[in-house]
């Protein structure tokens, strides 16, 4: 209907052209739109599956029970070169959850202390943990991991020089964690670390930490003031306040923010790599340049990151659930 | 913040902010000391034991990786001309104010910048000790910013009105040349996307991606809140799909697999396939942010457009998307400092980025050993474009705002 003319057509109606018909335009949009998408996804696959069969090595996952050959650097689960490729990815999915695992619990730490630190009575606490984030968000974190490693980890003494600190010693040779003892010019402890695990360990955690600490953050920020007033004024001390009052409220705010943020953590493990951290990434990718199976590797990688988010989807749902109101 | 109380001498403030509470006290003290430790540790390491001559010796190496040195005329031209069209649009922002807003030359915020500008183009060349050639060109190049910036801020008016709207295009126009003169053709010498690198990549890549992600974004968005099934779906699988893998598995697909996709000849070149993987990547975030301000638009904005005859597309691209898009800047821009972050991950794939190029360096005997150098000079550079796109944001954010704060 073209502007200004008049609302009720006078004179017989004439037929409304096709390009007008409320119910047929749809449904031509969308067979248009599905049909190209239809024609490039077939085009691509075609081409995919011509160029694979020339080079007979079509989707199969036949080699994943052959022989690994390539060593990994650390494992949870026991692993040796003899063993077959799904045994190595296994191993190093199991390395990537050990990473994602700790890092979620350290980064939650971090983030809530640095988030709160935000709301402190004390000035310079406040800017400190505003200084923290915003150094961190813009910088990237490759670049974080790359610094952590080369930088601080690799440049740890050894031997009587290593830095001691109550429950945990840092050396060259690695992360002592318990009553760590010098035998022999070697450390020992009843739970040790390696250096990589413990770089990538701390970029991912000081990274995610500052990206929580503004979830946490705008979370108690939406608590109304009222709120903060009403325990003061009955005499709750100020981290009383926070723990029993505000937190409480904040968290329905919080938890969704803090599953997006851990989902991230979960594929930013990936970039292991950077450390030298045997994760479900680097296996994955040696095993594709090993094998030349880049279409079956690049499935089982997605594939796989795929349910490690849902599992953290589901399970910050559940968490979700406990934390919101629950009214009559 | 708590707002400044003007009666309150600075000891006052001093002691409110850090010396509320005795446990206060101590945490301050703990503190000070503690940062006093840190800042005097830096100071000494920089001082005394960094060695910045691996900067100094390999700016360029940073800035364009192995660009063939009789080509570089190219990328100075290239730099003049942005340095040109930012003061011009820059200086045209403040002579011609918009109707709602009182009109001011020379706010407070431009003085700054023009002082930082100056600072940096005097004091950066020196503390790189370029020679002396160079440094001529760096400061012709600030004067060239300023000079504009000044010119049409005070000229603005005489430029007839028929004329501004065009003045846009000259932006795409120039990304466009910018394209040719990095790449040749057009009776330049071609210099292949193999030999960009360095600072030079980082920002192309990152640039290519920001443009094409933000429409494709917008695409994706109003397809996924739109009432045929068809497109929601579609949208709604390729946006969970992309978000649920990790940036370096998509990397890697294109890298391995996208030359079997596509017929022999046809595929782009390393360079360009990862700056496709980076846009699809990012698009799918960005329909995430777009998504985020449609929602927060009530349904009687499209619902009375619709009833005053618009249809849909004109309803959308000028009363839904322009309120809506106010609400997801901040969300948006976000994401395109994730996506200029996330350029480093092309080191990984073995490209030329500003971080591989910094693997190179500290691979020279001459500078083993000297990571930390490369990597906090890097960690400054990328900290200082990221904050720059954030404080453009928050300033887009103001000027974009229907109800302009009274300025004082």
């Amino acid at each position: 209907m073209a502007f200004g003319s008049s609302p009720i057509p006078s004179g017989p109606a004439a037929p409304i052209p096709w390009w007008r018909n409320r119910r047929l335009v749809p449904w031509l949009v969308q067979a248009a739109v599905g049909l190209s998408v239809l024609v490039l996804v077939a085009f691509l696959m075609t081409n995919l599956v011509r160029n694979l069969t020339a080079k007979g090595m079509l989707l199969s996952f036949g080699w994943i029970d052959n022989p690994a050959g390539f060593p990994i650097a650390e494992t949870v689960l026991p692993y040796d070169p003899d063993m077959p490729y799904w045994r190595a990815l296994a191993a190093g999915m199991v390395n990537t959850l050990r990473v994602v695992v700790v890092g979620l619990v350290l980064s939650s730490l971090l983030g809530t202390v640095a988030g709160a630190a935000s709301f402190s009575s004390n000035g310079l606490l406040r800017r400190l943990a505003r200084v923290y984030v915003e150094i961190i968000r813009n910088i990237p974190l490759l670049l974080q991991l790359v610094f952590w490693y080369s930088v601080v980890f690799l440049a740890l003494p050894n031997g009587q020089a290593a830095i001691q600190l109550p429950g945990i010693v840092l050396a060259k040779s690695g992360l002592y964690l318990g009553s760590a003892q010098l035998v022999n010019g070697v450390w020992q402890a009843p739970l040790s670390l390696s250096l990589e695990f413990g770089a990538l360990l701390t970029g991912l955690v000081v990274y995610t930490g500052a990206f929580i600490a503004e979830v946490v953050r705008g979370g108690i920020a939406s608590v109304p003031r009222g709120q903060w007033e009403a325990a003061r004024s009955l005499g709750i001390s100020q981290t009383q306040t926070l723990r029993r009052i505000v937190l409480p409220q904040a968290l329905r705010v919080i938890v969704p923010g803090l599953n997006s943020q851990y989902i991230s953590l979960a594929k930013n493990s990936s970039l292991a790599l950077a450390c030298g951290y045997p994760d479900f990434y680097s296996v994955a990718s040696n095993t594709g340049n090993q094998t030349g199976r880049d279409v079956e590797v690049v499935l089982i990688l997605m594939g796989s990151y795929l349910v490690i988010d849902l599992l953290i989807s589901a399970l910050m749902n559940g968490v979700n659930r406990l934390v919101q109101l629950r009214e009559r | 913040m708590a707002p400044r109380l003007s009666n309150q001498s600075l000891g006052r403030r001093l002691k409110r902010e850090l010396f509320a509470s005795p446990l206060d006290g101590l945490i301050s003290i703990g503190m000070i000391g503690f940062l006093l430790a840190v800042a005097a540790g830096f100071a000494h390491w920089a001082l005394f034991q960094a060695r910045w001559q691996v900067i100094q010796a390999n700016s360029i190496l940073l800035a364009i990786g192995r660009y063939p040195q009789s080509q570089q005329w190219r990328l100075w031209l290239l730099t003049s001309l942005l340095a040109a069209a930012t003061g011009i649009s820059w200086g045209l922002l403040r002579g011609l104010p918009r109707p709602d807003r009182p009109a001011r030359l020379w706010p407070r915020n431009d003085r700054l910048a023009v002082g930082l500008l100056t600072g940096l183009a005097l004091l950066s060349p020196l503390a790189l000790k370029l020679p002396l050639l160079i440094q001529l060109r760096w400061w012709l190049i600030a004067a060239l910013l300023v000079g504009l910036r000044w010119a049409c801020g005070r000229w603005a008016r005489i430029l007839p009105s028929g004329w501004r709207p065009w003045l846009g295009l000259a932006w795409p126009l120039l990304y466009l040349l910018g394209m040719v003169l990095i790449s040749g053709g057009f009776g330049l010498i071609q210099v292949s996307s193999s030999q960009w690198g360095g600072l030079l990549l980082t920002l192309l890549e990152a640039s290519f991606a920001i443009l094409l992600c933000f429409p494709l974004g917008i695409l994706l968005a109003l397809g996924r809140r739109s009432e045929l099934p068809l497109l929601r779906w579609g949208s709604v699988v390729y946006i969970e799909f992309i978000r649920g893998a990790p940036l370096i598995t998509l990397l890697f697909l294109g890298q391995n697999i996208l030359g079997f996709m596509l017929p022999g000849g046809l595929a782009p070149e390393r360079v360009w396939r990862a700056a496709w993987v980076l846009t699809f990547f990012a698009a799918a975030y960005v329909a995430e942010a777009v998504r985020s301000g449609l929602a927060a638009m009530p349904r009687g904005q499209m619902e009375a457009a619709r009833s005053l005859g618009l249809p849909v597309h004109l309803a959308l691209i000028h009363v839904v998307l322009p309120q809506a898009m106010r609400v997801a800047l901040p969300a948006t821009v976000g994401q395109f400092i994730t996506l200029l972050q996330d350029t480093t991950l092309l080191s990984l794939i073995g490209l030329m980025d500003l971080l591989q190029i910094a693997g190179t360096v500290m691979a020279n005997p001459d500078y083993l050993g000297r990571n930390a150098e490369v990597y906090l000079t890097l960690a400054v550079l990328f900290w200082c474009c990221c904050a720059a796109l954030g404080l453009g944001s928050r300033a887009l954010e103001r000027r974009l705002d229907p109800q302009p704060i009274p300025t004082s």
